[in-house]
């Protein structure tokens, strides 16, 4: 379980998240809507623990342990996983060695043994399979030269292979045309378990037809000022976010 | 993004290296008084039981020398050298030359197993049964301080033909080979460091691959400077005949001292007629502690020469020691259709200092040359690729494509890249492109989400910088390359 109470957290000195509170159980996808500039992407940073993200009031408990005291690796290792609204690109780095040095150094921190090339090839041969991806891909450098759809894909692909028990999907939908967006809505899909818990944010509705969530919260200035069911999503995109103090419709 | 101040202290901290070959071997030595003038020259010659026409070599090297000046065209910056306050001969004190690795004195064998070079062939002298099937395909000459003590798979070789021994028990054994082929590369008038080379070497590898003969393993050649207040001037020369092939790898290490000690070697490369050398080094020479004080200056003279048509050189260097590195492995293409390459990564770390390339003469119609230089600087560091290609008026159809890739990691270091471009012949084509990048924050944040350490991010990061060229170096020596380039970057954290 995710409990997150009262966060407060500042970029540049500037707070964006003014007392967020939302309890996420094993299992449960909640999604986060908002409008731009709410704070929705600090929120998948902070959780991740990336630099610059000052967390200076408020908790997060992650199955019973400070999530904000663990360095972003150890996180990872935890079980948490960001998958990125914006992939980053490493030129060089091929995706099956950086899959693997992944896996293996989060097998290192559980004290679990690490894998070796074959069983590695094993593993990622099922999941590609699993998810309908070619080979080609992960032969590839990380993300380089990757279309739009093919950076959402692999980060479906990185989660497959790390299986998280927290996963966050920041803007998952930015920059896919419907085709693609079915695609990753589908592995997104197949890997709902009842052990693991998501956390969807999107400025659209449209990605919570494919990931249909259990409970859906408005960001609006760095606070939770709506949760519901998924319907809420619905009147989000009939109404805007105009109710929410939004400066601009959406 | 920009890199967070925490970052780059933290990259600072990973970068600063333990080096970790900087143990010194309790050897007795023989070694010649301090000092340079022609009596040096004679001694060395005297001892090495040299002939009179190298002797004579030497002597009109070293007189020239005598009138030459440092070079100062480098964008490097050190203390006046003085070449009086150094040995130009050391050696350890046992019979020079031992006919087998049961004569090499144990703690010498020590060293090397500590360096990690597989001196196997222990195992067979010994007699060990069916070890020979076993054993990696490297033959191993291994350098120290100024004398070859222990050359593997030799008589295998010689089997085919291949001579691969120390240059000075060449001089004795086939002095009509180095006669032909000494300083017909590198002139013994050529540069103020290889010049003192000329003089004053004392040891190096001997290879030559008759024609048509494919060599069968890695050669590969160990060098170490092990007494202190010495230089080391080694001289390794290749020749490669018609049609031959051969792979030839070089490693380099220093024990850890205080006081800069001089490296200038002579590297000469000559392929005949559809003959193939491929020349890989990686360098480690102790650079130096975090202050910038101690290291290797390592002022080396590389080139190759593709004498025949069809012939090919290809240079790959992994370049992650030293204090100072003065260094530019180059290939004169004189046969129609020979190909040059150079493939280059350097790392530099601290205070340490790099200004290095290549040269690529064509001379010869459809030369072919590449270029690919990674250069990535940490901490202070200063680096400069500074590379030169010169396309002369018969060299119809040349073709050259230079690629100079820099990678920054922090705010305080610097990386130069000074491309000197001649063209005599308007039908050549010269590329030339040059990116600079630092890691990003963004490339260290999404590493460590997927779980992986600061550290093995940055090791990683440059891995995948390098792997263009780091590909280009035979197997063994890829992963050792890989780690040396985590090793230099990472150190222990904290």
């Amino acid at each position: 379980m995710i409990e997150i109470k009262n966060l407060h957290a500042t970029v540049d000195g500037k707070e964006i998240l003014k007392g967020v509170d939302l309890t996420i159980r094993p299992g449960e996808v909640h999604a986060i809507m908002g409008p731009n500039g709410a704070g929705k992407s600090t929120m998948s940073y902070v959780l991740a623990g990336r630099d610059g993200y000052e967390v200076t009031e408020g908790s997060v408990t992650y199955y019973g342990k400070d999530l904000l005291a663990m360095e972003p690796e150890e996180r990872a290792a935890e079980g948490v996983f960001l998958a990125f609204q914006y992939p980053v690109e490493i030129p060089g780095v091929g995706n099956t060695t950086f899959l693997k040095t992944a896996i293996n150094a989060i097998r290192k921190h559980r004290g679990e043994k690490e894998l070796d090339a074959m069983q590695f090839l094993k593993l990622i041969r099922e999941k590609t399979k699993a998810l309908g991806m070619s080979d080609e891909m992960l032969k590839r450098a990380v993300n380089v030269g990757f279309s739009g759809g093919e950076k959402k894909r692999n980060e479906t692909l990185q989660m497959a292979v790390l299986e998280p028990k927290f996963a966050i999907l920041d803007e998952t939908d930015s920059g896919l045309d419907i085709d693609a967006l079915k695609i990753v809505a589908e592995g997104v899909n197949a890997l709902r378990s009842p052990e693991r818990s998501m956390l969807v944010i999107t400025h659209y509705q449209r990605l919570l037809d494919y990931i249909v969530p259990d409970h859906v919260h408005v960001l609006a200035a760095g606070r939770i000022v709506k949760s519901g069911g998924k319907e809420l999503a619905l009147e989000l995109e009939k109404n805007g976010y105009r109710d929410f103090g939004a400066s601009e419709a959406a | 993004m920009a890199a967070q101040p925490e970052t780059v202290e933290q990259v600072r901290a990973v970068t600063e290296q333990k080096y970790k070959y900087g143990f010194t071997t309790d050897i007795e030595a023989d070694v010649a008084p301090k000092g340079l003038n022609e009596d040096i020259v004679r001694f060395i010659s005297a001892k090495k039981e040299e002939p009179e026409w190298l002797l004579d070599w030497r002597l009109k090297a070293f007189r020239v020398w005598q009138t030459m000046e440092e070079p100062q065209w480098a964008a490097v910056s050190f203390p006046p050298i003085d070449y009086q306050d150094a040995h130009y001969y050391a050696a350890p004190k046992k019979k020079a030359g031992p006919k087998s690795l049961d004569e090499v004195d144990p703690e010498l064998l020590k060293t090397y197993e500590k360096l990690g070079i597989p001196l196997r062939e222990q195992e067979i002298l010994a007699g060990v049964e069916g070890s020979e099937g076993k054993s990696p395909a490297i033959a191993v000459d291994a350098v120290f301080d100024s004398v070859s003590v222990a050359t593997t798979f030799k008589a295998k070789l010689e089997e085919m033909g291949i001579i691969f021994c120390a240059i000075s028990e060449a001089v004795q054994k086939h002095p009509e080979l180095v006669k032909k082929y000494l300083g017909s590369v590198v002139p013994y008038t050529d540069n103020y460091y290889a010049t003192l080379n000329c003089a004053v070497f004392t040891d190096g590898s001997f290879v030559y691959i008759p024609k048509g003969v494919r060599c069968p393993m890695e050669l590969s050649t160990y060098f170490r400077i092990n007494q202190a207040n010495t230089g080391q001037f080694e001289r390794t020369l290749i020749i490669a005949d018609e049609g031959a092939y051969v792979s030839y790898l070089e490693g380099c290490t220093a024990p850890q001292r205080d006081e800069n000690q001089l490296h200038a070697a002579v590297v000469e490369l000559v392929a005949m007629d559809d003959a193939t050398i491929k020349y890989s080094t990686v360098q480690n020479w102790y650079p130096g502690n975090a202050e910038g004080v101690g290291g290797i200056y390592n002022f080396v003279t590389k080139r190759g020469a593709c004498r025949g048509k069809n012939s090919k050189i290809s240079w790959t260097q992994v370049e992650t020691g030293s204090a100072i590195t003065w260094k530019y492995p180059s290939c004169i293409l004189q046969g129609d259709n020979s190909v040059g390459e150079f493939y280059s990564v350097a790392i530099t770390n601290n205070f340490q200092q790099a200004d290095t390339g290549t040269k690529m003469i064509h001379i010869g119609k459809n030369t072919r040359s590449t270029i690919v230089s990674k250069g990535i600087s940490a901490g202070k560091a200063q680096q400069t690729y500074r590379g030169l290609v010169k396309i002369l008026p018969k060299a119809e159809g040349a073709r050259n494509h230079t690629q100079c890739d820099s990678l920054l990691i922090g705010d305080q270091c610097g990386a130069h890249t000074v491309p000197y471009i001649e063209s005599r012949n308007r039908s050549a084509r010269i590329e030339h492109e040059a990116t600079t990048a630092k890691i990003s924050e963004d490339q260290l944040f999404y590493c460590r989400q997927r779980g992986i350490s600061e550290e093995d991010a940055v090791s990683l990061i440059v891995n995948g910088f390098c792997k263009e060229v780091l590909k280009e170096l035979p197997m063994e020596f890829a992963v050792e390359a890989q780690k040396l380039v985590g090793i230099s970057l990472e150190g222990s954290v904290g």
